[in-house]
């Protein structure tokens, strides 16, 4: 049985309506909501509904190419878009100080404290991805539609929390400097590109000693997506790293600084 | 008046230099020429490893260099003569590093398969050190023009 449209609708409702609710009740008093926010929120949302619809999903059990789409996709390119849609501020926003200090306090709290760390939140997201491939689950993912299910889902959750440790415009306390930040970035990926060599080269050694017809095609479909995450993997890089430098740029911005002939009378004393 | 920031200029254009000549590398020799492969299956797994981290780090090189640059030109310290100094030492040294690390120590790749390799690795090692030596003469240049600025300004 395949669960057809409903991933999408799901998907589609639980992520755009909830947004919607809180620009609704977003008081006039606040800064008008910037539309760019909205635009990168509702790109996210409709990546993620593609990446579960039906032509691709349903193509996925069998192919691996249609699961490395859904993997760049769900873990690396509808995060951007959500993250950048700044959802902890629009909620922090909309939801009236005493709820907004709940919501505060649980940003606060220790265990998304650790978990929003970019080194915890790359395990997550780059290590379990050595998890998954280079272990028995691979062939568990592939036979149990539950299994695929929850996989999609992990890469979503952590491909979020990955995203928001590194290039997150939303509040959070003691968030690591840029610097730190890049490095952590240029580690995940960097191993990221490696396990897609990896997964290449034993893809091209599966296919040279499979005899069957369709043991060569899906060694073949296998060294694709492991191009395809390579060079995917490269674009959300960038994307990524644009994302972290900007805001790095908007803070030094003359507006967000001391004026200048401040920091000098401050030296000079 | 704004000091034009003569190191801080020739240190992010080099990171531009490096993520730019790794782009040359990738577009160029990767995908039109295919001099290089993918990946030629000869690789150890270490210097696979070593191999993607560098590989992310100059994507993220280039992004940085362009946003420091980005931000001393708004501050109107741009010292143009040390970036351009600095983007080809950088261009240069990361040919050369190319050159001697990855295709010859790590053994990641060669620059062309099926040929006989010495001209190309000479060619190579030798644009990179071409590029590296203007760069340095240009960045040399304009140390002494800053230099030279500062001396006829006014006292500090």
């Amino acid at each position: 049985m395949t669960p057809g449209w409903w991933p999408t609708a799901l998907a589609t409702g639980a992520l755009l309506a909830p947004y919607a609710v809180g620009l609704a009740r977003r008081p006039p008093t606040l800064p008008a909501w910037s539309p760019w926010r909205t635009a990168a929120w509702v790109t996210g949302a409709l990546l993620v509904a593609v990446a579960v619809s039906p032509p691709l999903a349903g193509l996925a059990a069998t192919d691996h190419r249609a699961h490395m789409v859904q993997h760049l996709l769900l873990g690396m390119y509808a995060p951007l878009g959500l993250v950048l849609g700044a959802p902890a501020r629009l909620l922090l926003g909309s939801v009236g100080p005493a709820r907004g200090r709940r919501v505060s306090h649980l940003l606060h709290s220790a265990p998304v404290h650790v978990l929003s760390h970019p080194v915890p939140a790359a395990v997550l997201d780059v290590g379990a991805l050595f998890v998954l491939y280079l272990t028995p689950l691979e062939a568990a993912v592939r036979a149990e539609p539950l299994v695929r299910w929850l996989v999609l889902g992990h890469f979503l959750a952590a491909g979020c929390l990955f995203t928001w440790s590194i290039a997150g415009t939303d509040p959070a306390p003691r968030r690591p400097v840029v610097r730190a930040r890049a490095l952590v970035l240029v580690a995940a990926a960097g191993a990221h590109a490696a396990l897609a060599k990896l997964l290449y080269a034993r893809a091209v050694r599966a296919g040279d000693v499979h005899a069957s017809h369709a043991g060569a095609h899906d060694a073949a479909h296998r060294a694709d997506a492991a191009v395809w995450m390579y060079y995917g993997g490269d674009g959300a890089e960038l994307l990524l790293a644009v994302a972290l430098l900007a805001t790095w740029y908007r803070r030094r911005s003359p507006r967000a600084r001391r004026p200048a002939g401040a920091v000098g009378h401050a030296r000079a004393r | 008046m704004e000091v034009p920031q003569h190191r801080r200029s020739a240190r992010a254009a080099a990171l531009v230099g490096v993520g730019l000549m790794a782009a040359v590398d990738e577009v160029v020799f990767h995908q039109i020429l295919g001099w290089h492969h993918f990946y030629d299956l000869g690789t150890p797994a270490a210097a696979l490893l070593s191999d993607g981290v560098l590989h992310a780090a100059e994507l993220v090189l280039l992004v940085a260099g362009g946003f420091l640059l980005a931000d001393l030109a708004r501050d109107r310290v741009l010292d143009r003569a040390a970036a351009w100094g600095g983007a080809l030492t950088g261009a240069g040294a990361f040919q050369v590093f190319d050159g001697l690390v990855n295709h010859k120590v790590l053994g990641v790749h060669q620059v062309r398969y099926g040929v006989d390799l010495l001209a190309y690795d000479v060619a190579w090692n030798a644009a990179g050190l071409v590029l590296l030596a203007a760069g340095l003469l240009v960045l040399r240049g304009a140390r002494r023009r800053s230099r030279d600025a500062r001396d006829d300004g006014p006292a500090p």
